[in-house]
């Protein structure tokens, strides 16, 4: 993985120090919070309902042992003991206090982390397939390029006061599973004939209140031409993205307003205006950067691994979990563990100071020292030998983060909601923790099969919530709480918006109604059908009828 | 409002001409880019310093005729969130300007490194805060990923640090 150099050193040492003093000037009040927000928010710092929470950057979501360890080490010494990870591969703690931001930011310089534009007007910590580098149906590593757009989109001068916050996802494989159309960009590799990378890039994608799929705006552009060519769209969504309107401010709106046609024109103008002097130093740095993504040291192993297939055979519970949480990996004898943070009634994407040591230890010693975040909000181990998983597992169950819930029901992505959060408008973490409870047993989760299910609680889809195949929103009708139930979203290469369903519902009667769609479905299901596609073959009668007509 | 240029507070030498406001007999005046195309046969012979104001949502594609004619440019901060004015001092100084770029309007000193970065080379600040805020804001990072940025001394440019052999992009001429 990446490995900072002097020069990357420095630079987050000296946006240490820049802060420590921003910090101390707002503590005096020489300036006013007001004035304060922006510079604050650009390393990561939010004021919430009860508290500061820091947002720490984890770029495109691969991080170190050691590095995991700081963060438990922030968790226990400056919060309360526990840190969440979040749907952009990033961590966050939610109980900070504003003395103690600059101590916390050299903790993490410490082990080459920062915080820096994880929120904010400006282009925020980029994001990727948490498969890169080991998946078997990857073209190439989208790491690489990811590095070079977080150092491009680093305290960008011109970039750093946008209309609104700015998301770059990338993905290498054909198969999306980092939802790059709904991006402000979105980067999705191809190889031509020849062998060279392209990169298609996709524009205007989001969620929020307005969700969108994105256009493509380039469908081969050569590698070398990436920083260039997003300087020309960041150009002209700073110049003409809506300032006017915070909602109607992302590029979405722009692409939307201008239509696709005319938005790629004025791209293509900019980029044909101020033609990049040479892009050879960005070549030489690419390569520079790749170098540190080389395959790790794999060791020439047998497909078949006896041990495994023991374990398995003897312990049931061990294979339901290996059948769930494990993911095919491009070499023999390796494969991908998917560690849920989903444990039946917890609040997804929590770990504690503990477990995130449990989670170092287990990288150093089974999977190259390397970690990944997803943004299902649970931890990868990419590169572990099969005759190691059993060793992985009990040491996972021992530390309560071995569900077999993976890519299931249960494996709920969620948003801070109402419990945190100062926008949201109902509470995310008890719906959640409900559903959880009531799909407790993994078997009847399998019964189910794969299906995806988003809550966020207010209409910022902070939960993603429009592509979740079931989709849960939180809103407010005079005080009372109550739940939209969206059907058919999706954020892979087929990516959809889903269509809301009809009246809310109350958050006690949200996991019968998850039932009631579920059972649904399975009356329905041609063998072997996922959810989404009977519901693709079928639309949202049959379930709006179960769940509306009898009541 | 204070102006800013160099790291010190210095006299303003410029005075704005309203659109209706007749022609002065010389000296240093700022037009605005409508008064600028509709006048130019009259400005052109302007005997004294010819500057413009531009508006953020004015296209500054058709300026560059003017560049030679023109010894500074004011791009305008309405909210210190408002960035509109990075990208077109940036896209001024690759078209080719070379004369003074004033930032006006909502600035904070924390902004002022970015604002140079982009070429800004003066500041109509407003006097909230102190000569020593914006001296030590101007130079707080010493590094900078992007290529192509102005630069003082003792400022470096990362990537063409990194890969000896290629100078840092361009002189840069006027980095206040």
């Amino acid at each position: 993985m990446y490995r900072y150099d002097e020069f990357d050193h420095k630079f987050v040492a000296e946006r240490t120090a820049q802060f420590r003093d921003q910090a101390a000037r707002r503590l005096s009040g020489e300036i006013t919070e007001d004035e304060f927000r922006p510079l604050r928010l650009m390393n990561g710092l939010y004021l919430q309902l009860h508290a500061y929470m820091l947002r720490v950057a984890i770029p495109y979501g691969t991080l170190s042992g050691t590095q995991m360890r700081q963060l438990a080490y922030i968790a226990d010494k400056y919060d309360r003991g526990y840190g969440h990870f979040t749907t952009r591969q990033n961590i966050q703690y939610n109980w900070i206090k504003l003395e103690d931001t600059a101590d916390i930011l050299q903790a993490l310089a410490d082990v080459e982390m920062h915080a820096i534009q994880t929120s904010g007007n400006c282009i925020r910590n980029v994001t990727t397939d948490h498969w890169a580098g080991a998946a078997a149906d990857e073209l190439a590593d989208p790491r690489p390029i990811a590095e070079l757009i977080r150092q491009w989109s680093s305290l960008h001068p011109e970039f750093s006061f946008l209309p609104r916050k700015f998301k770059v996802a990338i993905t290498g494989a054909p198969h999306d599973r980092a939802a790059v159309k709904v991006h402000d960009i979105g980067l999705r590799m191809h190889k031509n004939d020849a062998g060279a990378i392209g990169w298609e890039v996709m524009v205007g994608g989001g969620q929020g209140r307005t969700p969108m799929i994105a256009i493509a705006v380039r469908d081969f552009l050569p590698e070398k031409e990436v920083i260039p060519y997003l300087e020309a769209i960041m150009r002209v969504y700073n110049l003409f993205g809506r300032r006017d309107n915070k909602y109607k401010a992302r590029i979405k709106i722009l692409v939307h307003e201008l239509g696709a046609e005319k938005f790629k024109s004025e791209v293509e103008a900019e980029y044909a205006r101020h033609p990049a002097q040479s892009t050879e130093v960005d070549e030489r740095e690419l390569a520079r950067i790749s170098a540190y993504f080389k395959a790790p040291n794999y060791e020439e192993l047998s497909r078949f691994a006896p041990r495994f297939e023991e374990a398995k055979r003897t312990d049931p519970e061990f294979a339901r979990w290996a059948k769930n949480n494990l993911a095919a990996h491009l070499v023999d004898g390796y494969t991908i563990v998917n560690i849920s943070l989903k444990p039946e009634g917890g609040i997804p994407g929590d770990a504690t100071g503990d477990q995130m040591r449990q989670l170092a230890t287990l990288a150093e010693r089974y999977s190259f020292d390397e970690l990944r975040v997803s943004h299902a909000q649970n931890i990868v181990l990419a590169h572990v030998k099969l005759e190691d998983v059993f060793a992985v597992w009990e040491a996972l169950k021992a530390s309560d983060m071995a569900a077999a819930n993976y890519g299931l029901i249960g494996d709920i992505i969620a948003c801070p909601g109402l419990d945190y959060c100062a926008l949201a408008t109902a509470r995310s973490i008890p719906v959640a923790q409900a559903i959880s409870r009531k799909f407790a047993n993994v078997a009847t989760q399998e019964h189910y099969g794969a299906v995806k299910l988003n809550i966020s609680g207010c209409i910022n889809a902070c939960g993603h919530h429009h592509v979740g195949h079931i989709g849960i929103l939180g809103l407010d009708k005079k005080g009372e709480e109550f739940y939209q139930i969206t059907l058919g979203g999706s954020s892979s290469e087929n990516a959809s918006i889903g269509t809301i369903l009809g009246p809310g519902f109350a958050a006690h009667e949200v996991p019968d109604a998850i039932e009631t769609i579920l059972n649904t479905y399975v009356k329905l299901r041609v063998s072997g059908e996922e959810f989404l596609h009977t519901y693709r073959r079928l639309g949202p009668a049959p379930f709006k009828e179960a769940l509306y007509a009898t009541a | 409002m204070p102006l800013l240029k160099n790291n010190a507070f210095v006299q303003d030498e410029w005075s704005t001409l309203d659109d209706d406001a007749a022609l002065p007999e010389g000296g240093k005046i700022i037009v605005s880019f409508p008064r600028l195309a509709n006048d130019w046969d009259l400005l052109a012979k302007f005997p004294g310093v010819l500057g413009v104001k531009l508006a953020n949502t004015d296209k500054i594609d058709s300026l560059a005729p003017y560049f030679s004619q023109l010894a500074i440019i004011v791009l305008a901060f309405p909210a210190f969130t408002d960035g509109r004015a990075y990208s077109l001092a940036r896209s001024l100084r690759l078209d080719g300007y070379r004369g003074e770029l004033r930032a006006e309007g909502n600035l904070l000193p924390d902004q002022l490194q970015y604002m140079r970065q982009v070429g800004f080379d003066s500041f109509a600040v407003n006097d909230r805060f102190p000569l020593q805020s914006w001296q030590a804001a101007s130079h707080q990072m010493s590094l900078a990923y992007q290529r192509g940025l102005y630069r003082v001394a003792g400022e470096g440019e990362v990537w063409s640090q990194r890969h000896q052999g290629f100078a840092p992009w361009e002189e840069q001429p006027h980095a206040g």
